[in-house]
């Protein structure tokens, strides 16, 4: 059951994934990029991660996508339509996409510390209360430097995109 | 139950389309939306590790992943917006200006 679940979902997150970056037009990149980022916050669930799962679809869904449309929008796109994909334009980085992805998959596959079946069994109780304890207890100062960041971005976002004034 | 390696593998699957996306594509937008897809493909990792050993620091870092990525893609869209107001392209191999 869960492994036909994880089959469905992967296999429609890895088309999505391939039509972002065969797709010619940056609206459809963009699109199943979306329906991409939908099937990944499926498989959090069925990883039992489901507040991951809810960050992701707000996070990346609700907020970096719609980012990525207005800002397609505000840009004129037909110039960049006309651009095509050509798989054998670059010979170096295809050799070295090809050497990265058979070493990955030789490492996963050859090491016997990545077939474990079952996961350990997980302490019982509220599952997002533990989370957010250790969040907030042990990982303050991290969680504290990650919002001072959002918070630079955040200024930098304007003071880049802003106009110059004259 | 699903195999842990299963997970890896999907996470392998995506980090090498992502990376192919990044290489290959010369639209900038969409070499942002590959890198999109490398993070997300290592958070899955993350999750996965973590949910097999019974540990909270995998959701941790993911979320600081998630995090950090939202401020570099408005950061990066703010570039590109500086960028196409300027030089009106949309290709990486037409900036260059700090080549020299």
């Amino acid at each position: 059951m869960d492994q036909g679940f994880f089959l469905l979902f992967a296999t429609v997150s890895v088309i999505t994934a391939l039509t972002v970056v065969l797709a010619r037009n940056p609206v459809h990149s963009a699109l199943a990029l979306m329906a991409c980022f939908l099937q990944i916050s499926a498989i959090f669930v069925l990883l039992e991660a489901p507040l991951l799962a809810v960050i992701q679809i707000f996070v990346y869904v609700g907020a970096i996508m719609v980012l990525f449309l207005f800002v397609i929008m505000m840009i004129d796109m037909r110039e960049a339509v006309l651009q095509r994909f050509l798989p054998g334009g670059n010979l170096p980085a295809l050799a070295l996409l090809a050497l990265l992805g058979v070493e990955m998959l030789v490492l996963v596959l050859g090491s016997d510390r990545f077939s474990v079946a079952e996961p350990v069994a997980m302490r019982g109780g509220d599952d997002v209360r533990q989370l957010s304890t250790t969040l907030f207890a042990d990982y303050l100062l991290p969680f504290e430097v990650a919002s001072v960041i959002l918070l630079a971005a955040l200024v930098g976002a304007i003071v880049l995109a802003r106009k110059e004034w004259e | 139950m699903v195999p842990l390696s299963w997970f890896i593998l999907l996470g392998v699957v995506l980090f090498v389309i992502g990376a192919a996306g990044v290489l290959l594509r010369r639209n900038i937008l969409v070499v942002l939306m590959s890198l999109e897809l490398l993070l997300n493909s290592v958070n899955i990792n993350f999750i996965a590790f973590g949910r097999y050993y019974a540990d909270f620091r995998g959701q941790i870092f993911a979320i600081f992943v998630i995090a950090i990525t939202a401020a570099e893609v408005a950061v990066a869209l703010g570039i590109l917006v500086a960028l196409v107001r300027n030089k009106s392209t949309l290709k990486v191999d037409d900036v260059t200006m700090m080549k020299g």
